[in-house]
């Protein structure tokens, strides 16, 4: 679909954001304690915010939610039944203001779920949203989308982007059919863009990710990721707050007879993800499981799924209890 | 809703047999004989068995592809799931969702010599390709098994071997571990590397399918390769941890290679290519 | 701090030690773990107010125990946490060196287990004040109050186990989050599941909880979930009069049995 670019004022996007939210679930990023940045169902306009750097989580809940029922059923020894997940019941919903790392993230999500086998309960769940996207203004020093391929206005993943504009409205650059249905339906709101100044905010690059993908193929035994991961404590957390990460576990739970399965996130840095019922792990060391991560995303991934596995949001360094900083490491990484 | 991926289907257990004092083999057939009419496999692939309340576990596939109207898997008690199965009678239902993986190259295959290596309790990986071929036996040549466990009560499948030992045109050499013999054993008494190095078959116009516990191949590469074996005419199976058997949980990859899907068969050719991630 | 630094080169000039586990400066700022096998490398070891994580996590990790013998920079939490450690006999005495920081930042000298012994009887052994504070505030609740305040808290919760991971105390291979004959915990992470976890890993640190605060700090959602460790500390105190980490022969408060214990049900 070819792109236009319409403008949008300050004072109309509240009228938009109240248009959408009268038949759709609106999910956006509001101010939490401790100066930390959620996002919401459904906020009042008020709430919501538009110059946020980046939340604690990522978005990828919206496609892919912690825990996603797969099938329920009733066991009944010789006549069990198994109940199909009505998708049907998924919502709509309408992902406003996401950053371009975050909207670009979906594509990958997609790279994964529907490689080859499509998984229906990701692909409906993205079916049914539609996602706003905000080109960013503001990053800090965690920030480096422009070195995995992307940057603060990225369109990958938005039906709609806005770009902030210096005079504080804001440029809608429509993507796509979905984006341009809410054009047709709001067309009232929309203004022809006129060359309006946008205000973005610069992130260096720091790494060449094709230079990093090319060194990893001979990096499987260098000593670099035992050096560099002795501080790695095994959590999760760099893996849940990752907005592309889609590893999963698959869950009985039942209550009598009546019972669901579900998958939930998981992580390839817990140690006992790879544990064979004999004892042996493949993975046996924090080491390995860190090289895991690091190749999966930018060695296997490229290869396997055509696309790269991270897309620059920080999230992991600004989580990581230790300090392991993957853009630091990738820098090294680009000259081993 | 149009394509559930983790939706089972329904098998009703038909058959048990107590294979050792760990391990039976469940006959499966389908509740819904239209899945049954549509679902077909190739030896070598597996798929995911499910209690309902306790969860999935993954198995091969048993039986053979020739054999229509069933499935068979063995398992051995483990944990969660396999105890769980193991308590379950003829009759109860429990879930089946595959076939999944890669399948034993049975047809390039033909006109060669199949020598058969196992070891305690992979042999079910093995039984299905084994029966695959012997109902095809006119397309192959000479079929020799070497089978070992660390004693006689650890064998697996004795009826079958029973069976095999009858068929004239098959070779069938069983073994177990010095001290794991009952007084009226016949067969050989050692390692199955030893054994098999004694039994020297050839390796001439040969593949050799090996699948056992990592010591069990570890020592039995070599002897291959000092029998003139290829790398490329050896296949194992690969058993890393699995969940959802599509490529999708991130579990079982060695590299880039996903077991569950490009897997679980690969040629020691494939495996010296891969990191040791398994 | 030039103590600490030429203490640290001594050791491993000396090969006394193998590896020196310490603080070194990170990045955006930040403080992060650093160890140090090379003496000529000791010049990067730090310490100031940013060097707060609970570096005796690392005694237990199989990868820093292949050095063999470990010099440890230890503030009073992590003194605390050794000693704990030693009582449960996951780390042994002899083969780590405690290179010693006071709450003023300044190097001392600790000799040998006695003296650490000696200097933790000297410190206050309660809960870090501001954490007190708060837990005086959430013991004025009703119970209704503070189960809100908490099912609030624990509905973020994502699993993640970054307060278990980062928990010296928690170093169980197979925690019981992870045993599924029976399936103690839920795995998913609904606020029922997250709520066994944490009653869970409260029960499982009570008495041997050495009030360091990683495990709030190590949360990626902010989750004050070391308050519900502390208030179990702060209980064992109450009732047993006992800190946990002041020797190295603790016994477990849990699962010891005292004839002149207070409570008069299991006689
Ligand atoms: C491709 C493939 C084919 C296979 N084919 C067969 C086959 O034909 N027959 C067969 O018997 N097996 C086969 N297996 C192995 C089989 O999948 C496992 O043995 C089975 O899934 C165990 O399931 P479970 O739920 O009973 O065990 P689990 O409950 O998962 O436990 C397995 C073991 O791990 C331990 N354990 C469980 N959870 C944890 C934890 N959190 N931390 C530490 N330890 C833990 C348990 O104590 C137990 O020893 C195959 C595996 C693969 C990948
Ligand atoms: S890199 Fe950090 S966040 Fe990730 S597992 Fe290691 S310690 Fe946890
Ligand atoms: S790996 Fe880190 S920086 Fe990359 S997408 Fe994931 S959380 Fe963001
Ligand atoms: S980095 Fe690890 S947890 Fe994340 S998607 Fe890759 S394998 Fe899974
Ligand atoms: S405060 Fe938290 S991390 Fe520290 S000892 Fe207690 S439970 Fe463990
Ligand atoms: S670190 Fe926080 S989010 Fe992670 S498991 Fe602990 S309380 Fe939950
Ligand atoms: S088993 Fe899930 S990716 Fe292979």
């Amino acid at each position: 679909m070819e792109t236009t670019s319409k403008t949008i004022r300050k004072h109309s996007l509240e009228k938009l954001y109240a248009s959408l939210a009268e038949n759709r679930k609106m999910y956006a990023p509001v101010a939490e304690a401790d100066n930390r940045i959620g996002y919401k169902y459904n906020p009042d306009f008020s709430e919501v915010i538009f110059d946020h750097i980046q939340s604690t989580l990522s978005v990828k809940n919206v496609v892919f939610p912690r825990v996603e029922n797969v099938i329920f059923y009733t066991n009944n020894k010789n006549d069990s039944t198994v109940t199909d997940v009505d998708l049907n019941k998924i919502p709509e919903v309408v992902l406003w203001g996401a950053h371009p790392c975050d909207t670009a993230a979906y594509d990958v999500l997609r790279s994964i779920f529907c490689w080859d086998t499509k998984d229906e309960f990701f692909a409906k769940r993205l079916e049914k949203l539609v996602v706003i996207g905000l080109a960013c203004h503001k990053s800090d020093a965690h920030c480096f989308c422009t070195s995995v391929g992307l940057s603060p206005d990225s369109t990958k993943g938005s039906d709609i982007l806005l770009v902030p504009l210096t005079n504080g409205d804001y440029k809608a650059e429509i993507l796509t059919e979905k984006g341009n249905r809410i054009l047709t339906d709001f067309s009232g709101l929309f203004e022809p863009y006129q060359d309006e100044e946008t205000k973005l905010t610069h992130v260096e690059q720091q790494f060449d990710h094709k230079q990093v993908t090319q060194h990893l193929k001979e990096a499987f035994e260098n000593p670099f990721w035992v050096e560099n991961s002795l501080r790695c404590i095994g959590c999760g957390a760099c893996a849940y707050v990752c907005p592309t990460c889609a590893c999963f576990d698959i869950q009985d739970e039942a209550k009598g007879k009546n019972g669901k399965r579900y998958r939930s996130w998981d992580s390839c840095g817990f140690g006992l993800f790879t544990l064979h019922t004999s004892g042996h792990n493949p993975r046996e060391v924090q080491s390995q499981r860190w090289r895991q991560r690091i190749l999966h995303k930018f060695s296997y991934m490229p290869e396997r799924n055509a696309s790269l596995g991270c897309v620059g949001c920080g999230r992991c360094s600004r989580a990581c209890p230790v300090d392991m900083n993957i853009a630091e490491q990738l820098q090294a990484l680009q000259s081993i | 809703m149009c394509n559930n991926i983790y939706k089972p289907y329904l098998m009703q257990i038909d058959q048990i047999i107590d294979e050792t004092s760990d391990a039976k083999t469940f006959r499966l057939k389908f509740k819904n004989p239209e899945e049954a009419e549509k679902f077909t496999f190739k030896a070598g692939q597996f798929g995911e068995y499910s209690v309902f309340g306790e969860g999935e576990s993954t198995f091969c596939i048993a039986s053979s592809p020739t054999r229509k109207d069933y499935i068979e898997c063995t398992f051995r008690k483990a944990g969660r799931v396999t105890n769980a199965l193991a308590n379950m009678e003829v009759g109860d239902t429990l879930g089946f969702r595959g076939p999944y993986g890669n399948t034993f190259p049975i047809e390039e295959w033909e006109g060669k010599n199949l020598l058969y290596i196992a070891g305690g309790i992979a042999l079910p990986p093995m039984r299905c390709v084994i029966w695959n071929t012997i109902d095809l036996r006119h397309k192959y040549k000479d079929i020799t098994i070497v089978y070992g466990a660390r004693s006689v009560a650890d064998l697996v499948y004795k009826h079958e071997l029973k069976a095999w030992e009858e068929m004239p045109d098959i070779r069938l050499i069983t073994t177990v571990d010095p001290g794991g013999q009952t007084p009226d054993w016949k067969g050989e008494i050692g390692f199955v590397p030893m054994v098999l190095e004694k039994a020297a078959p050839s390796s001439e116009n040969t593949v050799a399918i090996l699948c056992g516990p990592p010591v069990m191949i570890k020592f039995t590469m070599p002897v291959l390769k000092k029998l003139g074996f290829k790398d490329k005419d050896i296949f194992t199976t690969l058993e890393n941890r699995m969940k959802c058997g599509f490529g999708k949980c991130g579990r079982c990859n060695v590299g880039k290679v996903f077991v569950c899907k490009d897997g679980p068969v690969f040629t020691n050719e494939q495996l010296l290519s891969m990191p040791m991630e398994y | 701090m030039i103590n600490l630094v030429s203490r640290a080169d001594e050791l491993l000039e000396s090969k006394a030690v193998q590896v020196v586990i310490g603080y070194e400066a990170g990045s955006t700022g930040k403080a992060r773990p650093a160890f140090i096998t090379d003496p000529s490398k000791t010049g990067s070891l730090i310490f100031d107010d940013r060097c707060v994580q609970n570096l005796a996590v690392y005694l237990t990790k199989k990868e820093v125990r292949y050095f063999g013998k470990a010099a440890i920079v230890a503030t009073l939490p992590i003194m605390r946490s050794i000693m704990m450690l030693i009582s449960e006999q996951q780390v042994f005495a002899e083969n780590i060196v405690v290179l010693g920081v006071s709450a003023e930042g300044k190097y001392i000298d600790i000799a040998g287990i006695e003296v650490m012994q000696q200097y933790i009887a000297t410190c206050d052994l309660g809960n870090p004040a501001k954490d007190q504070e708060t837990l005086a505030m959430l013991n004025k609740m009703s119970t209704q109050q503070k189960f809100d305040f908490w099912q609030k808290e624990l509905s973020k919760c994502i699993k993640c186990y970054a307060c278990r991971q980062a928990c010296p105390m928690c170093y169980c291979t197979r925690c019981a989050v992870e045993c599924n004959q029976p399936q103690w915990i839920p795995v998913q992470s609904n606020l029922h599941g997250n709520t066994d976890w944490h009653i869970l890993r409260a029960m499982h640190l009570a008495g041997r909880c050495i009030s360091c605060g990683e495990c709030g700090r190590a949360c990626p959602v902010n989750i004050p979930c070391h308050l519900l460790t502390m208030h179990m500390a702060d209980q064992v105190h109450n009732y047993f009069n006992v800190y946990a980490g002041t020797t190295d022969k603790m016994s477990s408060v849990m699962s010891t049995f005292e004839p002149n214990d207070k409570e008069s049900f299991i006689q």
